[in-house]
């Protein structure tokens, strides 16, 4: 850290001589975004984009039984309430027709249930699970950097291992089947992928961010990529410079950092849409 | 499941595929029953029927997609046993216009284990460009899956399912979406692969239009096998008129 903090302190920001959050968000964010970026060309290219908002919400859930069992930290249990969501979800989806969107309804909402049912319990209150909604970037700590920059690892390891797989599985479930791919596997390491992301990194990121993040990059890249090479570089470009560009506004403005981040990647996928290929 | 390959009778030497006593049951209902079928190398053989004979449930059974009771049997020329590679040309999807896939990526990511998302290397490029050229589609490899027309489309998925070369060659209602100089491209094409390759090429089609000029052999199913023959015969036997009945009242009408 000390190594990244000399590094920043060489950009020309007020910031850059002092505030330490400043300089753990931006390499947070640095993380975040690639992490982001590649997912996000698998969630839209899957139709997932609501899956992702489905895992979000769910996770309330794993955080109210987490808390119910007295765990020091709840976020683990919400990582393996999302993986079991995961999984029920993948199998599900296999052995129904109903479309994708709406088994995901069905598993949103009545995990939302539980997590609301658990929570308010004997009287309690929902409200402290709001920050979760927002997240705080700010109050990120160098170890949940290590964490972020972990499961990126892990995703990049992933990719390069089973992306072809993963690829083929979403393009043409027939297709994949007949040259011996495992599309259920493949869809369950994917959604296993983003349920581990969105729950580890939602108490710093924040629901509204996760959700942006894992469908505008890919939805702008979308617009102008003419193969896969170039959906991937675009999308971990436009993530990579929104996050940036998001938590510097939010800086010089005083305005919610995940706010601006949506709002650059909104403005980006704005700019990509006149170059469409139709 | 039982695909057993192993040594069959009656194919007198040649290459062939044997299909024997097959059935499907799912959840409790006869999907296929009592399926006998018999397929030389080098033939061409129409599956036609009604929506829901079982066409795809068959194809699948093939593929070892499907749990199946009875055999599928395949034997190369001279009686050796194998185990046959089968390639699989599905119903075209509709892919999305802007669909960021290529057919160079659609081809990397099935043939080889180099991670499509990573620039490709030139020799794995040059064998996507000679796996085209089997269908006469070269100038397709960098065109995006959403831009391609029916037939291109086919003749990429036709590509796909030559390599690795297969020993019988599957295609899934191959000509719908395709207009009539398209389909009259893809049964010329189809006629040069099996004279080429020698590949048994099984294909169920609604379009009854051609078969006289390209199937050897019409297959007509209704959760069984009601009629094999040559396509003029199998279209006049009394099988055909029960099956399609409804549609020959009609244009008669």
């Amino acid at each position: 850290m000390a190594l990244w903090y000399s590094l920043v302190e060489l950009l020309p920001f007020s910031w850059a001589h002092g505030l330490d959050f400043m300089k753990n968000a931006l390499l947070a964010v640095l993380v975040i975004s690639p992490l982001f970026g590649l997912l996000s060309t698998m969630v839209v290219e899957s139709r997932m984009s609501f899956f992702s908002d489905a895992l979000g919400h769910s996770a309330f859930t794993g955080i109210a039984i987490g808390a119910l069992c007295r765990l020091s930290d709840p976020m683990w249990a919400a990582a393996v309430f999302a993986l079991v969501l995961a999984g029920l979800f993948t199998w599900v989806k296999g052995r129904t027709h109903l479309q994708s969107d709406t088994v995901i309804g069905v598993f949103s909402s009545a995990a939302v249930a539980l997590g609301i049912f658990l929570a308010t319990l004997g009287g309690g209150s929902f409200t402290k699970f709001n920050a979760y909604l927002i997240g705080d970037i700010l109050s990120v700590e160098p170890a949940m950097i290590g964490l972020l920059a972990l499961l990126l690892l892990a995703v990049v390891v992933l990719w390069l291992c089973a992306f072809d797989r993963i690829l083929l599985s979403s393009v043409h479930p027939a297709l994949a089947a007949s040259r011996g791919v495992r599309v259920s596997v493949q869809e369950w390491l994917f959604t296993s992928a983003v349920a581990l992301t969105v729950t580890l990194s939602m108490t710093w990121v924040g629901l509204l961010v996760i959700n942006s993040l894992l469908v505008l990059p890919a939805a702008g890249a979308r617009n102008v990529a003419r193969n896969v090479r170039q959906y991937h570089l675009f999308s971990v470009l436009i993530a990579l410079v929104s996050g940036v560009a998001g938590l510097l506004l939010s800086y010089a403005l005083g305005a919610s950092t995940g706010a601006c981040v949506t709002l650059v990647l909104a403005l980006l996928f704005a700019l990509s849409f006149p170059a469409r290929r139709t | 499941m039982s695909v057993n390959w192993h040594e069959g009778d009656g194919c007198q030497g040649a290459c062939c595929l044997r299909v024997s006593d097959l059935g499907v049951t799912v959840e409790g209902r006869t999907i296929l029953q009592g399926v006998d079928l018999h397929i030389h190398c080098g033939q061409i053989v129409a599956l036609i029927g009604p929506n829901g004979a079982g066409k795809s449930t068959l194809f699948k059974a093939i593929l070892g997609q499907q749990p199946h009771t009875g055999s599928i049997q395949f034997e190369r020329s001279g009686g050796k046993r194998a185990r046959p590679r089968v390639g699989y040309v599905p119903q075209s999807p509709a892919f999305q216009r802007g669909e960021p896939v290529s057919v160079l990526d659609l081809f990397a990511a099935a043939i080889s284990p180099w991670p499509v998302f990573l620039p490709v290397p030139r020799s794995l490029r040059d064998r996507v460009s000679q796996c085209l050229a089997r269908v006469h589609g070269e100038t397709l490899i960098d065109q995006r899956l959403g831009s391609l027309s029916g037939g291109e489309l086919q003749r990429v998925l036709l590509a796909l399912a030559l390599e690795p070369l297969p020993h019988i060659l599957i295609l899934d209602e191959p000509f719908s979406g395709v207009d009539v100089e398209g389909e009259l491209r893809l049964l010329r094409l189809l006629d040069e692969l099996r004279r080429v390759f020698d590949l048994s090429v099984l294909l169920s089609t609604h379009d009854f239009s051609n078969l006289c000029d390209y199937a050897d052999k019409v297959v007509l199913m209704k959760e069984t096998v009601l009629k094999v023959g040559p396509a003029r015969e199998v279209m006049d036997s009394p099988e055909f008129a029960q099956v399609f009945h409804l549609r020959l009242d009609r244009e008669g009408a």
